[in-house]
């Protein structure tokens, strides 16, 4: 497009469209000012003009302006106008100008408003998006309220790139307006929510520019964002990565702190997955015996480690380094050597970006020498590397010399040495220091062949040698006479005055061992006194004070003469120090009484230096930060706050606990499809069909999602080549695909990355299929396990993995949980105007209840259990899984539901007859039950082929509720509404050793099926329901006193229900 | 995160700005200018510097500073690493990223920049996502859009950034599809007197072209994975897969791109396919250089391109030596020594000699200068990688029900390696 314009450098060429090929001869900046007025004329013609080509023309050249940094705002008014344009590329420009200069011009620029408000409303998303877009970008503070809205409106747009841009939006507008921060905090929860890998990381951007310490934003996300990680774009994993460290840091145990579980050590290298979740099972078994191993992961913990670990493998830099950083600050000791080979590879990478990995590297040698030991070569300095990062590199060699690298180590070093550069072979020579004074074994041949470097021609070798060895030999004075002869001798020859003070005070200080020399050369230096640098003449004035006190026979005269010229010199220092020493040498009279002390103040045993990496102290900062890097607060950067001493609450995280809910099924796409087509009669855009697609994608359960948004989006693709398919033949297709990647896993042709991690709970809920060869799908059933482990349900999952026989997966089985989240996603749509949401339950019980004896049975059993999901025949529905299990030798055949005894108004959605269930086996099946929110027990039949058996089901009050989730403002609200009838209340005493929030939060959701509301007060817990028929609001409130008692409030329309529960309640805390 | 991105050429001009958030002047160039006048050659700048108010992080590339300004905490690789980004976009567009090319796409550079970075965070960085956003020139469209007066960017809207497959667009379509992979090997080593190595590692690349119809579903398998062991992946590649399988299967994007870098470490041994003998001595006022390469462990194949450049010190006034193949210039400005030897023929060994005159009065040089080689080689990968099978599950259009137009596409590998940082200590 640009090469259609005039060039860049192109100032007076007027002709609209002109040549295509660039004026390159015209020179840079010349002829601008000078035709300035004439020229913005001409400018403002072509813009009124009503040729689009002349316009663009017109706005080329003005771009062209804004890009040298030219000052164009005078064309304001004329550029605003075309904001209305109809060609795409003029109004692009024109976005560009505007946003450069709308903060100038504000009153114009609302002109422009209108012209995005409509566009907010366009049906192509992404003209709605780059609207957005401008619209935040202008920076006018009249237009907050109207980007407020816009953004609100933006938030839960169907299409998720216009969510991206409203999470964008969020830090500009809060850089505007920062008295909307509440407003935008609560737009931005909602984005959190979001399950697109498109806008958590924009999502989380906000998050860290405006509330980066709201981490109960975090907790209900956090798994979810464990597992989008991987899919989420480079530059948002960057900042998730940087974010889920501090998040770690704050809810989870230091995992160093204490002795790690010996375990942990086996995954150093090799194969982590197996080991990981063997690991797991270990973890989760100790976890029985509490008290006595002090520390144990939280499989949180151990989820964003392994979530983050194929990161490592990204061809991001940033991304790399992020995780490198989170492993160092989060994870065990003995992982944390992973990260060192990711690091290396980048070092083959720009020039700068080797500086960063290395100034990290440096940091991280201090820290963890052993990390890095195998890869000593790959810090080796090339010729051609720059010079900082050649001192990167020898700092990072220092810090890596043991016993047994030092002789490889040193030997790099005296090529180095050698090199033209002086400044670096200064470095070296330092470096070479450092590692004498921290491997003792090799002192005495760093020392030789630093005496070596004496004799160099090179006069800054020396200088530099000389001060090295002077510090060493402060370390160990005894035995090394001779090299001090030697570079007394030195000091003759050598000018550099560093090299010469550091002779001078050598001297000086082991005058002891050269008796005969140290005299001779305080007198040739007193004779060049005068000539001197600062630093050499204090020497010079401590060598003859020291001399005067050893040997006053032969120096006095010297020193005398020494004080004198130096009582005369320019420099205030020496002056001092010249009447300071002379009072102690030479006290003049009777008063010296600090005379005594001058050997005591002069010739005291000194200290020896410590050599130590520079980059000691940079440990204080986060690894990878721009803080770390400048080694100073850079403003914005908040420090890693310390690991917690005791872990707060893991449950906070509970969100998807049922990993029965998130099967992805053929046909929970097409019910799918068929509520979500409705609207599509209006729909007059191709992208309007997706977008209502891809909204409803987003409130399906997690895992389901991604993988129908893939679908759905080249869905679209054909559809827009083909016109429109018919629906249903549509909706078939999309069964079949996903039935095959579903079972397939990955190898389906439509899977994309996307349905690799999906893969992961794909298969978790099937384990009853057989299962796929490739070994990675041995992990997710582990996983599984796992997941389920957190409950500590150990019987389920016993039923899971020792499952007596095989039976093959009745489809309803498999299938009706996606269906449920399917509904339950609709249900949410329902209920979008308030902020109360159904929510899965925080508790699952996996205790079964008798609903048949074998003895009665003949051999057959019956046991009834209440999952607590969302039914799948209606929502008014309690779900209740039967297990039947055959006792005899002989299969029974035909179990199905016979006579139903209802109570009035009561239903009951039967399973469908199961066939045959062979001798021993056992098979679960689910009904719904509509309980009318009463405790009448439901009472029916039992029938097999030739016999009939009169069950009945007593539900608990707990569990005719539903968790829902609300925010405290909207529990107090209705809490206020539901007083007098409705309320009932009572006391219990808590059992001192029960009385927290843990034991407390789980009780109660033991008892019934209610989701804790965050409460901002100590010892005020909330909880949250519904009854599932009525759907009438449930609210517990307990409130725990000092002397552990409590107070337990119910709210509820329903009062039976309610004084029922206060009594279980009741009865459930206080319970030893 | 970023603030504004200013462009600095070689001379100190700031000829392009672009601000994300509100204008920060130029001046906080100034800063940068301090620090670059301490620097003794363009690299040797420091990438983060700090002033009072703004950090300013600049990478320099094809002879241009880029430093953008920030004015917050962020990770100093994330900036960084867009920076090249953008300047890895703009060579893909214009063919290179140098000055004149930006100067001369300046509308497009700042389409670009705009649509890469939104309020300092970045936005859309694929490139198959951006060409679909605008249009790269080409001579065709520029004659075509003068003559019918319209513009090069897309009338319709790209689908790509809103699918799950973001780094591929949509409704491709060739008539010949064709599919290439380059496995490239570069060997960086140090190579001390004697000619024994002190370290030698392999930097690895498989470059690929995949002008493919669809949305093809690939699966690259190799003989030996096990090599593969420090490995970056374009994020195309599902990773879960490589984990327990070994293969690399991917959606590839259109075009050119590079599906994994790798490193074969240090541990492992390198062949090192050159020697080279070097004699370099020095003495009052004069000295003697003589060199001869010759190859080693080629495996069979020949060594091409060999080019062996020598960086002499300062003092060295002039050279005057024989080859015995090829050509050499010496630049007496530079001070550089460059033998251009071209293939090695193992039966007459190349060899360069003669002699070095030095600035009358300055004593000789302490140190030897190091050499650093440059070659080529042909159909040999030297880590021993080896590409087994391409496997392709393609649609050519996606979504007509059921019908798997499959066609058959023309694959090809090949293998080079060449001399990364190969350095000889004399």
């Amino acid at each position: 497009m640009s090469n259609g314009g005039g060039s860049y450098n192109a100032q007076n060429d007027s002709r609209a469209g002109s040549t295509g090929e660039p004026d390159m001869g015209t020179e840079p900046t010349g002829g601008f000012f000078s035709a300035d007025y004439k020229k913005h004329d001409d400018l403002k013609q072509m813009l009124d003009s009503n040729k689009d080509n002349l316009k663009l023309e017109a706005m080329k050249r003005i771009v062209g302006m804004v890009a040298k940094g030219k000052d164009a705002s005078d064309l304001f008014a004329a550029v605003v106008k075309n904001v209305v344009s109809k060609n795409i590329e003029v109004k692009k420009l024109v976005y560009v100008y505007l946003v450069r200069y709308a903060e100038e011009q504000q009153d114009l620029a609302l002109l422009s408003i209108a012209t995005f408000q409509r566009a907010l409303k366009d049906p192509n998303q992404l003209i709605r998006a780059s609207a957005l877009r401008v619209l935040s970008s202008i920076r006018v503070p009249v237009i907050v309220p109207i980007m407020m809205l816009a953004l609100k409106d933006s938030v839960v747009d169907m299409s998720p790139y216009v969510r991206k841009t409203a999470a964008h939006a969020i830090p500009k507008l809060y850089s505007l307006d920062p008295e909307q921060k509440d407003q935008l905090i609560q737009v931005i929860e909602k984005l959190l929510a979001d399950k697109t890998t498109l806008v958590v990381g924009s999502a989380v951007m906000a998050f860290e520019e405006l509330c980066p310490d709201r981490v109960d934003l975090i907790h209900k996300n956090y798994r979810k964002l464990c597992n989008l990680l991987v899919d989420v774009e480079e530059w948002g994993q960057v900042v998730i990565i940087n974010m889920l460290t501090r998040y770690a840091r704050t809810q989870f145990l230091d995992p160093n702190q204490q002795d790690v579980v010996a375990d942990d050590d086996k995954n150093f290298y090799g194969d982590e997955d197996e080991k990981d979740s063997e690991e797991e099972e270990e973890d989760e078994e100790k976890e029985k015996t509490p008290p006595k191993k002090p520390y144990m992961m939280d499989p949180d913990h151990r989820l964003l480690l392994r979530n983050t670990k194929p990161l490592l493998q990204s061809r991001n830099a940033a991304v790399v380094m992020a995780v490198a950083q989170l492993y160092h600050h989060i994870a065990p000791k003995s992982e944390v050597g992973l990260v060192a080979k990711a690091l290396v590879r980048l070092l083959r990478s720009h020039r700068e970006i080797q500086h960063v990995v290395l100034s990290n590297v440096a940091t991280l040698t201090t820290i963890r020498k052993g990390m890095f030991e195998p890869y000593l070569k790959s810090f080796f300095v090339r010729p051609s590397d720059p010079i900082h990062v050649r001192t990167l590199k020898l700092e990072i060699l220092t810090n890596l010399a043991t016993e047994t690298s030092i002789s490889t180590i040193l030997r790099e070093f005296q090529t180095y040495v050698t090199s033209s550069d002086k400044d670096f072979v200064a470095a070296t020579i330092q470096a070479i220091g450092r590692c004498a004074s921290s491997i003792s074994e090799v002192t005495e041949t760093c020392l030789n062949g630093l005496v070596g470097l004496l004799s160099n021609r090179n006069e800054y070798v020396v200088a530099e040698s000389v001060v090295v060895i002077k510090k060493l030999l402060q370390m160990q004075p005894d035995s090394h006479s001779e090299i001090i002869q030697h570079m007394a001798k030195l000091a003759d020859t050598i000018t550099v005055p560093m090299a010469r003070a550091s002779i001078l005070w050598m001297v000086g200080e082991y005058s002891d061992r050269v008796p005969k020399i140290a005299p001779d050369l305080l007198r040739k230096m007193a004779k060049n006194f005068i000539n001197e640098e600062d630093i050499v003449k204090l020497q010079i004035l401590n060598l003859a004070a020291k001399l005067c006190i050893t040997n006053p026979k032969q120096t006095k005269l010297l020193c005398q003469y020494v004080l004198n010229l130096a009582k005369y010199d320019q420099n205030y220092d020496i002056r001092d120090r010249a009447r300071f020493i002379r009072q102690l040498v030479s006290p003049a009279g009777e008063k010296g009484a600090l005379g005594k002390h001058a050997k005591k103040i002069f010739l005291a045993s000194k200290p020896a230096p410590v050599l130590d990496s520079s980059f000691k102290d940079r440990d204080q900062w986060q690894l990878g930060s721009l803080s770390h890097m400048i080694n100073q607060r850079a403003s914005g950067y908040s420090p890693l706050p310390d690991f917690p001493a005791t872990a707060p609450d893991p449950t906070v995280r509970n969100v998807e606990v049922n990993p029965w809910q998130q099967v992805p099924m053929p046909w929970a796409e097409k019910t799918h499809k068929k509520k979500a087509g409705k609207p599509k009669k209006e729909a007059f855009y191709s992208d309007e069909e997706e977008e209502s697609e891809s909204e409803s994608d987003s409130e399906e359960s997690s895992s389901s999602s991604s993988e129908s948004g893939s679908e759905s989006e080249s869905e679209d693709d054909s559809k827009s080549e083909s016109g429109s398919d018919k629906e249903e033949k549509k909706s078939d297709e999309e069964a079949e695909s996903s039935s095959s990647s579903s079972s397939e896993s990955e190898s389906s042709s439509e899977s994309d990355s996307d349905s690799d991690s999906e893969s992961e709970p794909d298969t978790k809920p099937q384990k009853k299929t057989p299962p796929p060869k490739s070994k990675s799908s041995a992990k997710p059933k582990k996983e599984a396990k796992q997941e389920v482990s957190l409950l500590d349900l150990e019987d389920i999952d016993m039923s899971s993995t020792s499952a007596p026989v095989p039976t093959p997966a009745s489809a309803l089985d498999v299938l009706s949980p996606s269906l449920a989240s399917d509904l339950q996603g609709l249900s949410i749509n329902d209920k979008k105007d308030t902020a109360i949401s159904v929510t899965t339950p925080m508790f699952v019980s996996t205790t079964s209840h008798e609903l048949l004896h074998r003895m009665t049975g003949e051999g057959l059993a019956a046991n009834y259990r209440f999952t607590r999901g969302t039914c799948i025949y209606s929502t008014s529905m309690v779900p209740v899984e039967l297990t039947f299990t055959n006792h005899t030798d002989s299969p029974v055949s035909n179990i199905r539901i016979g006579e139903k005894k209802l109570q009035a108004g009561m239903t009951l959605q039967e399973f469908p007859e199961i066939p045959t269930l062979p001798g021993g086996g056992s098979m679960s099946v689910s009904i719904g039950i509509d309980f009318k929110d009463t405790i009448q027990p439901a009472n029916f039949q039992i029938c097999t082929q030739d016999r009939k058996y009169n069950v009945s089901i007593k539900p608990p009050v707990g569990e005719l509720l539903q968790a829902v989730t609300m925010s405290e403002a909207d529990f107090t609200a209705q809490q206020s509404k539901l007083t007098g009838m409705n309320e009932n209340s009572g006391k219990a005493s808590i059992p001192s050793q029960h009385n927290n929030s843990k034991t407390i939060t789980s009780r109660i959701s033991e008892l019934a099926n209610v989701a804790p509301v965050f409460s901002s007060q100590d010892g005020l817990y909330r909880f949250a329901g519904k009854t599932v028929s009525g759907g009438t609001l449930l609210l517990v409130t307990v409130k725990v006193g000092e002397d552990n008692s409590a107070s337990i409030t119910v709210n509820c329309e329903k009062m039976a229900i309610c004084s029922m529960l206060v009594k279980e309640v009741k009865q459930k805390l206080s319970q030893a | 995160m970023i603030h504004s991105l200013f462009m600095i050429n070689s001379a100190g001009d700031i000829f392009m700005e672009k601000h994300w958030k509100s204008v920060i002047s130029r001046s906080v160039c100034d800063y940068f200018f301090e620090e670059q006048q301490k620097a003794n050659s363009p690299e040797d700048v420091n990438p983060v510097i700090s002033t009072p108010h703004h950090y300013l992080i600049h990478i320099y590339r094809e002879n241009i500073y880029f430093v953008a300004v920030c004015t917050t905490e962020v990770p100093p690789l994330f900036v960084i690493e867009f920076l090249h980004r953008v300047v890895d976009t703009f060579t893909d567009y214009f063919g290179d990223g140098g000055e004149t090319a930006i100067k001369d796409n300046y509308v497009i550079v700042y389409e670009l920049l705009e649509e890469m970075l939104d309020n300092g965070f970045p936005l859309a960085t694929e490139s198959n996502i951006l060409k679909e956003l605008i249009k790269p020139p080409n001579i065709l469209r520029t004659v075509v859009n003068t003559v019918t007066g319209s513009s090069n960017l897309a009338d319709t809207l790209p689908t790509g950034q809103l699918s799950n497959v973001p780094w591929r667009r949509a409704g491709v379509k060739y008539t010949n599809n064709e599919a290439y992979f380059d496995v490239i090997e570069e060997i960086d080593a140090i190579i001390d007197k004697q000619g024994s190595t002190v370290f030698a590692d392999i930097q690895g690349v498989i470059d690929c072209c995949v002008k493919l119809s669809g949305m093809p579903d690939l699966t690259l398998s190799f003989m030996n994975p096990r090599i593969l062991d420090d490995v970056s992946f374009h994020p195309c590649v599902r990773f879960k897969r490589w984990e327990s399988e070994r293969v690399l299967s991917f959606v590839p994007p259109d075009g050119n791109f590079r599906l994994i870098s790798y490193h074969v470490g240090s541990q492992n041994m390198v062949a090192i396919p050159v020697y080279v003998k070097p004699n370099i001595s020095f003495r009052e006022g004069g000295g003697r250089f003589d060199v001869t390469v010759g190859p080693k462990q080629t495996m069979g194949k020949l060594v091409e391109s060999v080019v062996i450049t020598c960086a002499m010190p300062k003092v060295v006034l002039n050279m005057n030596l024989t080859p015995t193949q090829g050509t050499y210039t010496f630049d007496p400005v530079a001070k550089v020594l460059t033998w251009d030897v071209g293939k090695i023929n193992p039966q007459k060994l190349p060899n360069l000699r003669g002699n070095i005159s030095l600035q009358s009065g300055s004593p000789p040089p302490e140190s030897n200068p190091a050499i650093s080689v440059q070659f080529k080689i042909q159909q040999m990968a030297v880590s021993g990688l080896k590409v087994n099978r391409l496997d392709m599950y393609g649609e050519s259009s996606p979504k007509k029900s059921f019908s798997f137009e499959k066609y058959k596409p023309f694959k090809g590998v090949k293998y080079l390696t060449k001399a990364g940082n190969f350095q000889v200590r004399t």
